[in-house]
């Protein structure tokens, strides 16, 4: 288990292979459709991502005591990030993005140019993911977006995952996809198995 | 209690607490893998997280999902819809539930999770005074899939062999997507519509169970085998568990059909029973 802490240097996170698994302590941020979108179209950068991390997440939050709680904050689906990702890797400086479920090929090849790598949290591990972080230090376009699409500041420790995709053009779900697709045809006798599961 | 109060309580604890035999085969995945593989830290993780959720009684998966009721018809006049919806209100109403049912049409939230069709409930002939709660999360039900056989791309004729072809393309095609390792819940035969269902049924059944029917009993073992060795592993990252269970039943077609028809189903299989006497 690699120990990642915040702030995340360039060759820190060029050391990673697809398959590590990583522990991340300090400050992360989140930011899913709405938060793409809006910088996408010009909006102003709410806080400073680089050497960050940005999680897709939309979490439960409830106010308390003049505060935040967090009661569940699972990864939520990166994919329909994929047309914003390239670009916002360029422009913010990110080193980490933390979703489910992978990104296309122009992500990772933003991933290589860049020095970034993407960890899959594990889905549905909602309760635990909460439990990880330690204060909402803050939250940004929370008017603007609602809570569960707002750019929360999260200070996690021991925040678990896999690094899926890394800076070197490697990506577990290609290969564990390509693989499973050669086992399938064998196993069926086909020439070729053609479903495409969206992973590149 | 009240039957509404016990009804709310049913749901906590069906969300918060996942089945025994659902956390026993992720224990006996996890002694499969390799001890630093990500598949071990994955399902490390999900067992941490399911031991975390019922000692806090917090959903295990924010994704509290569509909540379908299968009460025994002698409770009819007892666990009635109006009670049912009740118990959802106020099981949302103290966060055990996520705001998660959304009007079709006009795209506004129901924030009490009830409305006509919401929750789904069943009244079903059972020999015990019996309420059940199936609880399946959107990400699941989107990979849950019915083929029309013949298929030709798959090789799938009108045969088990082609049942067996079918299945094996809906675990290849949820890989990364429906939260792995999963069961499969599948209807051989049926209408489109009671195909679902049934499908959606299997998934009550204990994982340590096989069907009554021979034939059925050996697919459900040689594809669960099958599925396992295709190098998938938890959450697609590769490993040797894709699926924890694999129900197969079958139900009567017509000449001109034959439908498979699977309902995939995550690691976060909730279910619960309960029994309310007269």
């Amino acid at each position: 288990m690699t120990v990642l802490k915040y702030p995340f240097d360039e060759r820190s996170v060029r050391a990673l292979k697809a398959g590590n698994a990583v522990s991340i302590t300090g400050r992360i941020y989140t930011g899913r459709d709405k938060f793409h979108k809006y910088v996408a179209d010009g909006g102003e950068m709410p806080v400073d991502f680089r050497d960050g991390a940005l999680y897709h997440c939309g979490p439960v939050v409830v106010e308390e005591n003049g505060g935040y709680r967090v009661v569940a904050a699972g990864p939520t689906t990166s994919v329909r990030e994929n047309p914003y990702e390239p670009d916002f890797i360029a422009k913010s400086g990110v080193r980490l993005i933390i979703g489910k479920g992978g990104m296309d090929a122009a992500t990772l090849e933003a991933m290589r140019r860049h020095g970034c790598v993407y960890v899959q949290a594990v889905g549905g591990a909602a309760a635990l993911c909460a439990a990880s972080v330690r204060k909402v230090a803050g939250v940004s376009l929370l008017d603007e977006f609602g809570a569960a699409e707002a750019v929360w500041h999260f200070d996690v420790v021991g925040f678990k995952g896999v690094v899926a995709m890394d800076s070197h053009g490697g990506s577990l779900f290609a290969d564990v996809a390509a693989a499973s697709k050669r086992r399938l045809a064998a196993l069926l006798s086909l020439e070729e198995y053609a479903f495409n599961t969206g992973h590149r | 209690m009240d039957v509404v109060a016990r009804i709310a309580d049913l749901i906590r604890e069906t969300s918060s607490s996942l089945p025994d035999d659902v956390e026993r085969g992720l224990r006996r995945a996890l002694r499969r893998e390799e001890k630093d593989s990500s598949a071990a830290v994955v399902l490390r993780t999900i067992l941490d997280n399911v031991k975390l959720a019922r000692k806090s009684g917090t959903p295990l998966c924010q994704d509290t999902g569509t909540l379908t009721f299968f009460v025994s018809e002698s409770l009819r006049r007892k666990a009635t819809p109006e009670r049912i919806r009740r118990a959802v209100a106020l099981a949302t109403e103290r966060g055990w539930l996520r705001k998660n049912t959304i009007d079709s049409v006009s795209g506004v939230s129901y924030d009490d999770n009830c409305a006509d069709g919401a929750p789904v409930i069943h009244y079903v002939a059972s020999a015990r005074p019996t309420v059940t709660l199936l609880m399946k999360g959107g990400g699941s039900e989107n990979m849950s899939r019915q083929y029309s056989l013949p298929d030709s791309a798959l090789g799938a004729g009108r045969d088990l062999e082609g049942v067996r072809r079918c299945l094996l393309d809906a675990v290849v095609k949820a890989q990364g997507y429906g939260c792995a390792p999963g069961v499969l819940g599948v209807c051989i035969g049926g209408d489109r519509a009671t195909g679902y269902e049934t499908a959606k049924e299997q998934l009550l059944r204990p994982l340590d169970d096989s069907s009554d029917d021979p034939a059925l009993r050996a697919l459900e073992r040689r594809v669960l085998d099958e599925a396992n060795s295709l190098g998938i592993g938890p959450m697609g990252l590769g490993g040797k568990t894709a699926l924890l269970g694999l129900k197969i039943a079958a139900r009567p077609r017509v000449p001109a059909s034959f439908f498979v028809t699977v309902a995939y189903m995550c690691w976060a299989l909730r279910r619960r029973t309960m029994e309310i006497q007269g």
